[in-house]
């Protein structure tokens, strides 16, 4: 049968009594930037009355996830919060104790503090708390370099397990910024291009593609490709979806992938699967890395990381022996100690297989032309030129400042490849005043104490209500902002202001998407903003100058990342294109587009790959591979494990929810009303667990209460309990923060557990026990959907 | 009339739950109703020998329900069924029961659907 379609339309168009919006959408609510393209259906009143998937989006086509498709009971919940409000700071924990104000109130608020802490405790005093993903999320070194003055932006995620290990990884090893799969997002006609080619294997190593959409991949894109022939290897402890739909499955313990890494390079290495020509033109210490390998049978892996040898060389063999194989890795490689190691082990595969920046293979980001640097990164033209980062406002902060940065002595690489806070050793601060108070601090779009991504939330809930003054930015009230803070500045909804999109942050581009404005709602603002009226108003020489309104940061601060060349266009001129690929070139290294100065080669000390690392030589780090075990679990910790039986990994990502939000959502919350923990049938049988009784799973860090759900899915010894847990329909005061502590599993999940660069933290590897519970905690999605129903239909 | 009905090929549904949600929010269905609901057909082991692959059977496999319309409002203006626009696998298609079943016939692990 044949439909119309909607392919042609402009950005902006009628259709009966509706306007039309297209866009490309990224959060918030929460996302990864991927970018969907929507039709946002605006009636004469100026309500949000439909959103559709844009079939004109050419990489999903139409297609939506169940978050997009239910955005409309986001933005017209009746629990959004639409103005700013204040609170005195002794009324903490008091939810009715919020009063109404006016932007200029907030703004002169945040105005007085700052001065005060500045003359009194210098600026270093300030901190500035980011979450993941969002759209606003990535300008937490905005807000705290630029705006407030303070080098102490934060990520808060004990050893900033999320990504950035990986990409760090990628840097010191390859000089490239993060590898992608390619999925022919970049190229005209996508899979059909003829420059293209399917790829004949995909490793999903440590994800979840199809609910994650990580990093801006469209997860979706692997069935395109499964249906086009590509073969699936999964490595996950864990049985999921597209596990059984995979030609073999790795279900390795938790936590060992460097081993196997190690054993995948060592059946590759001496069967000589490898292609030689590309590693000796292109790679440096390749001979090292064959000696570290070594040891690492097979069938030594297989007993680390309890696996068969044969499902391990069936696996390698079948990797190395594909014309083109991608390597989707994912979050798991980061939320392990030894996740530096396993991700320099996954680089090498790419490498020494001749898989990177090749059609089907794997790509990675064009480098910008130094010439195209603009003032203000100087001196660190190498980050800019592989993520198009601008450094102006960390570089004008000064050496003495940045030197003052909470864990710059201790973790440089961590602290000056990212300019962030060291998560862990903030903490200590916020508990211990050392080295000095945070006096002041911005929550930045993110729920600190909800099991979001800190560890230990009980820890950071203490060490935040310390701080005498906090403001934040949220779409709604969170039990991190309900506890701790004393300004809430509400956030414009995607559909609600203009953004730029872009996949991987930027960094592997191929496609960037046009954020739309269509409907204004309440007194919020964007995050952008947000940075560009409060950096005026505290009278901050970049804003002052040079991002003078939210067109010139758009331009600037946005453009500049997206656009190879540095931002010709301006964005008044892209939003009518809505979605922008950005063509591809491959084997870059060849071309010189993977370096500045545009000679051929890589970006690293020896313009090659280097399997020997001298970027972890410089900071005294190991220069290879090596395999460490998980701090706590069978092999380190054998006497712990009588007490706490059970590997427990977490954060496995479910449709209706990003992290901690959607949970006021009726629709999605329906989806999944309840926190589960997945319990493999004969421990439930065990243990006399019931399908959908609740237990209380608990270590020497802290507890909490799920919902069981039993299923082979984990093997016998491991459970896997969901994250980002807290209930908006329960009693919002202190102490109960709307339930934030009834699930909150990460308060199980310790912090200090680093690998040696400072990144990486056992999140997927922890121990725990297991007990029944008579009571259940079910919530009534009757009287839920009751309090939040959308108040505009 | 011509009786129309939706091809479901679950070898590639996801579970993804975009036909459950796009349904609700066309039609308006509070919680607690559907026009097509996913059911989990596993996962259990085919071959307990073997816990790798495919030896797991897992299927996805989305059923409409009584209140199914068929989008008939959308069709009738020539726009998709909601689920079939959004399905983020590209696996529901509405038509007559003459052209799907001849789909069917090509591929196994598919379900047709007749919209009564
Ligand atoms: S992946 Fe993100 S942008 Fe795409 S539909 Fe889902 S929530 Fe929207
Ligand atoms: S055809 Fe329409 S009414 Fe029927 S299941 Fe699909 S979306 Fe629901
Ligand atoms: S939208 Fe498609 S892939 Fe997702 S559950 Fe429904 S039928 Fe399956």
């Amino acid at each position: 049968m044949e439909f119309k379609n909607d392919l042609g339309k402009p950005w902006k168009y009628e259709e009966g009594d509706y306007t039309v919006v297209r866009s490309s959408i990224w959060s918030p609510p929460g996302c990864h930037p991927v970018g969907c393209g929507v039709k946002l259906y605006v009636n004469k009143d100026g309500i949000l009355e439909k959103i559709e998937g844009d079939e004109n989006d050419p990489i999903t086509k139409g297609r939506l996830c169940a978050r997009c498709l239910d955005l409309k009971e986001v933005v017209y919940n009746p629990s959004r919060v639409l103005y700013p409000m204040k609170r005195d700071p002794q009324d903490r924990g008091k939810a009715d104790k919020w009063e109404r104000c006016t932007w200029e109130e907030a703004y002169e608020m945040i105005k007085q503090k700052r001065e005060y802490v500045i003359e009194n405790f210098g600026p270093e005093s300030m901190a500035a708390y980011s979450g993941t993903g969002r759209n606003g999320g990535i300008m937490v070194q905005e807000f705290a370099h630029d705006v407030l003055g303070t080098p102490n932006a934060c990520y808060t995620q004990s050893g900033y397990a999320c990504y950035t290990p990986r990409a760090a990884a990628t840097a010191a090893v390859t000089g490239c910024y993060y590898p992608e799969i390619d999925y022919a997002g970049g190229v005209e006609g996508t899979y059909d291009n003829p420059d293209y080619k399917v790829p004949e294997v995909i490793v999903l190593w440590g994800k979840e593609p199809l609910p994650s959409n990580g990093d801006g991949l469209f997860g979706h894109a692997v069935i395109d490709l499964m249906k086009r022939g590509t073969k699936i290897i999964s490595i996950d402890p864990r049985v999921n979806w597209l596990s059984t739909r995979s030609a073999v499955h790795v279900r390795l313990r938790p936590g060992t992938d460097a081993a196997l890494g190690m054993a995948w390079l060592n059946v590759i290495i001496n069967e000589e699967l490898y292609d030689k020509e590309f590693v000796d033109n292109w790679c440096y210490g390749f001979d090292e890395l064959k000696e570290r390998v070594t040891d690492m049978t097979a069938e030594k892996a297989a007993e680390i990381c309890g696996v068969p040898a044969e499902t391990i060389k069936k696996s390698a063999r079948m990797y190395a022996n594909a014309a083109q194989a991608g390597i989707a890795w994912g979050l798991a490689i980061d939320q392990n100690q030894n996740g530096t190691q396993a991700a320099h082990c996954i680089l090498s595969l790419i490498a020494i297989t001749g898989n990177l920046d090749k059609p089907g293979g794997q790509l990675v980001g064009e480098s910008k032309a130094a010439e195209v640097a603009p003032e203000g990164t100087k001196g660190m033209n190498k980050t800019y030129a592989a993520t198009g980062h601008l450094l102006d406002g960390w570089m004008a902060l000064g050496d003495e400042l940045r030197n003052k940065t909470i864990g710059m002595q201790e973790y440089p690489l961590y602290v000056n490849s990212i300019r962030n806070a060291h998560a862990d050793l903030m903490l200590d601060c916020l508990l211990t005043d050392k080295p000095y108070r945070i006096q002041m601090a911005m929550i930045q779009s993110t729920n600190i104490i909800a099991p979001t991504n800190s560890a230990e939330g009980d820890k950071w809930h203490r060490g935040l209500k310390r701080i005498p003054f906090i403001f934040a930015t949220d779409v709604f009230m969170t039990p991190t902002i309900q506890a701790c803070a004393d300004l809430f500045l509400p956030l414009k909804c995607a559909p609600e202001h203009d953004s730029i999109n872009y996949t991987h942050y930027s960094g592997s581009q191929i496609h960037f998407g046009i954020t739309n404005k269509a409907i204004e709602v309440g007194d919020c603002k964007s995050d952008a903003q947000i940075a560009v009226e409060l950096g005026r108003y505290l009278e901050r020489p970049h804003y002052l100058n040079k991002y003078v309104d939210e067109r010139a940061w758009l331009n600037n601060r946005r453009m500049q990342r997206n656009l190879i060349g540095g931002g010709k266009e301006d964005f008044d001129t892209v939003k009518e294109k809505v979605h922008v690929q950005q063509g591809r070139k491959y084997y870059k290294y060849k071309t010189g587009y993977l370096r500045p100065d545009r000679q051929p080669g890589f970006l690293t000390a020896t313009g090659r790959v280097e399997f020997y690392s001298f970027m972890f030589s410089d900071v005294g780090a190991d220069p290879l591979p090596f395999y460490q075990e998980p701090a706590f679990g069978p092999v380190t910790t054998p006497d712990l494990m009588k007490e706490y039986p059970f590997i427990l990994t977490t954060g496995a990502r479910v449709i209706a929810y990003f992290h901690s939000e959607h949970r006021q959502v009726p629709l999605l919350r329906e989806l999944n009303p309840n926190p589960l923990i997945e319990i493999n049938p004969a421990d439930a049988l065990e243990l006399g667990v019931a399908d959908g009784q609740w237990v209380e799973i608990s270590n020497q860090f802290g507890k909490a209460k799920l919902k069981a759900k039993v299923t082979p899915t984990v093997k016998k010894g491991t459970v896997m309990a969901q994250h980002g847990w807290w209930f908006p329909e329960q009693d919002a005061n202190e102490p109960n923060l709307s339930g934030v502590w009834q699930s909150n599993v990460n308060t199980l999940i310790p912090n200090h557990y680093n690998g040696n660069l400072g990144f990486g933290a056992p999140y997927k590897c922890i121990i725990c026990k297991v007990t029944p519970l008579t009571e259940s905690y079910d919530v009534d999605m009757k009287k839920f959907q009751e309090t939040f129903k959308k108040v505009v239909d | 009339m011509a009786a129309y009905g939706l091809l479901i090929d679950y070898e590639f549904c996801t579970g993804c739950q975009s036909c459950e949600v796009a349904c609700k929010v066309e039609h308006d269905f509070p919680v607690g109703k559907w026009g097509i609901r996913v059911f989990d057909d596993g996962p259990w082991q085919k071959d307990d020998s073997n816990d790798e692959g495919s030896s797991f059977n897992w299927n996805k496999i989305p059923v409409p329900t009584d209140l199914c319309d068929g989008c008939k409002d959308r069709v009738e203006k020539g726009i998709k069924p909601t689920c079939m626009h959004h399905c983020l696998a590209d696996v529901i298609h509405f038509g007559t029961i003459e052209e799907l079943s001849i789909e069917l016939a090509k591929k196994p692990k598919q379900v047709l659907w007749v919209i009564k």
